[in-house]
């Protein structure tokens, strides 16, 4: 295996996974993962579950999978300020509402973490870190030589990751990497609404496109509105930009954003 | 003032990982004297010293083979350290790093070498600034008079230069509703010209001068072995951090005056398991994150 597609956090979006599917089916991939939080923020949460099926894409579980799959109160996402946890709260409980029972069960028993071969690299998929499946590891906040620590005590050459919403990428020591694949669910506030996978390919060397994923978005808005979703999640599928769940944004992130 | 060490079976907590170095870079000097400081810093308190740079940077070449996630200094008013802003530019090139400050004696000629040195780094540079009150008068029955107007300036200050401080309040009184507190400040900060407030809400530590201000501790306040059932590890800051003093390396930030806190002289030696039996660790235990850039709030018993 050479090539793969690899998709972070859907959050609902199932316009933008049919058309990151498209994509990598264009690009010949061998394989496309997903690496959990198929639901949150968008509307129809029953949507995604037949693409992921029908296209064979093998994930994982993030922590809204294990949050909706075993019946949790709460997301887990991991924020702490009460203007995040206000829309937290309302996103979880229109996902939880509207996801059906037989995709609950398939969601609780997702595994947390996949090993794959990709050319000669050792690939480690999680959804937050290998440690932690709602960890956040934001590119401004994790050192190069906690990277290596956490490559070397999972005895990975790749670490694969989302969970933050942008991605990321960094090249350690020993042809070693770490790759936040970003997010399918919601643009990654820079005030264009397309969202982004990654393909990894391996020809002499690892290569990492990070693909833009332009779809109806505008389609995707209206529906939104039609399922009274917060019109904050609405306006950030328009334009791009965040307008909730911002307090857990390190500076460095926070300060690219417009609010 | 040395804490009490309390005749009791306590949990011994492991650290986990060492994500969080943490640098005591003023010791307990500081230019305020604050009602509530657990470590009863002044102009007068040099119980602990300040950390020059070469020591700062001993201990960052030392983290990077144990694989230290972020690095946080405080004091005492790490501002007072002529050393700060160049061991903060050294910082950066190592990792992310969080500096405690009360926002009282910040220069613009620091301030723009730190712009400069942040915009530089692939990491940030976080500033959390203590506040303890939206109104003057609640502000400064904690914090000493006039201190409300001094730190709202170093708050512009930041934002001048493009900074986004984290407000680190303590709630002060039992009866203070922690909504009212919160919406009061972003309130304050939004009149003030901020327009994205970072908020982050503290309990007290019931400990040095905060001991005498409202209360000490009670009989019962402690973590007991079975209180660790179930309970989540990392939300103890001694599961995942260390701090380094003029005197040593101690297991945490707040039990630097507890001489069974420090571990030893090098992070090597500081990485061995805890026993949480100071009454301190009770807060921590029941709020989780306190010394992190998080919010902390009070957790379901």
């Amino acid at each position: 295996m050479n090539r793969i597609a690899v998709f972070g956090g859907i959050y609902n979006n199932y316009l933008a996974l049919e058309a990151a599917l498209m994509d990598a089916h264009r690009r010949g991939v061998d394989a496309a993962y997903c690496l959990g939080d198929m639901g949150a923020f968008g509307p129809h949460p029953d949507r995604v579950f037949p693409l992921l099926r029908d296209h064979g894409v093998q994930c994982i579980q993030g922590n809204y999978d294990n949050s909706v799959g075993n019946g949790l109160a709460d997301c887990q996402c991991g924020y702490t300020d009460p203007r995040d946890n206000h829309f937290a709260r309302l996103s979880y409980a229109y996902t939880f509402a509207n996801t059906g029972a037989a995709n609950r069960a398939w969601l609780r028993n997702l595994p947390t973490q996949r090993r794959v071969q990709l050319g000669r690299y050792r690939v480690l998929m999680c959804h937050g870190s290998p440690r932690r499946t709602n960890e956040f590891l934001w590119e401004s906040t994790t050192s190069t030589h906690f990277l290596d620590h956490l490559l070397e005590a999972h005895q990975a050459d790749i670490v694969l990751a989302t969970h933050t919403g942008i991605k990321w990428q960094r090249r350690l020591g020993h042809d070693r990497h770490f790759v936040n694949v970003g997010v399918l669910g919601r643009p990654e506030n820079d005030g264009a609404a397309h969202v982004w996978y990654a393909l990894l390919s391996v020809a002499k060397e690892l290569h990492v496109e990070f693909v833009p994923v332009h779809y109806d978005h505008e389609k995707l808005a209206a529906e939104m509105r039609a399922e009274r979703l917060p019109a904050e999640f609405v306006e950030t599928i328009r334009t791009g930009w965040w307008t909730t769940c911002l307090e857990i944004l390190p500076a460095k992130e926070r300060r690219r954003g417009k609010f | 003032m040395q804490l009490p060490l309390l005749d009791t079976t306590a949990p011994t907590v492991a650290l986990t990982h060492l994500d969080d170095l943490w640098f005591q870079v003023a010791g307990t000097t500081c230019n305020l004297t604050c009602r509530h400081c657990f470590i009863s810093c002044s102009p007068h308190n040099h119980n602990f010293g300040f950390l020059d740079l070469a020591t700062v940077q001993r201990y960052l070449d030392e983290s990077v083979s144990l694989g230290v996630k972020e690095y946080y200094f405080t004091g005492g008013e790490p501002f007072l350290n002529r050393d700060m802003v160049a061991i903060l530019e050294l910082t950066l090139r190592y990792g992310p790093a969080t500096v405690l400050t009360n926002g009282t004696v910040f220069r613009n000629e620091w301030l723009e070498r730190l712009r400069a040195a942040e915009a530089a780094s692939t990491y940030g540079l976080e500033f959390r600034v203590s506040m303890d009150g939206f109104t003057p008068a609640e502000n400064d029955a904690v914090r000493g008079d006039g201190t409300f107007e001094r730190i709202l300036q170093g708050v512009r200050l930041l934002l001048d230069h493009d900074f986004l401080p984290i407000l680190t309040v303590t709630k002060t009184r039992d009866d203070q509703d922690e909504s009212d507190l919160f919406d009061g400040f972003v309130r304050l900060l939004k009149d003030c010209g901020y327009a994205r407030p970072r908020i982050k809400i503290l309990p007290t530590l019931r400990i040095g001068a905060e001991a005498d201000r409202q209360r000490g501790y009670g009989e019962t306040d402690r973590v007991t072995p079975e209180m660790m059932a179930a309970y989540d590890v990392h939300l103890l800051v001694c599961s995942h951090s260390r701090m380094v003093t003029d005197r040593g390396v101690y297991v945490c930030p707040i039990l630097i005056e507890a001489p069974d806190a420090r571990l030893g002289t090098t992070l090597a030696e500081s990485l061995r398991p805890f026993a949480i039996k100071h009454q301190a660790c009770y807060t921590c235990y029941q709020y989780g994150a306190l010394c992190s850039n998080a919010s902390s709030r009070e957790r379901d018993a």
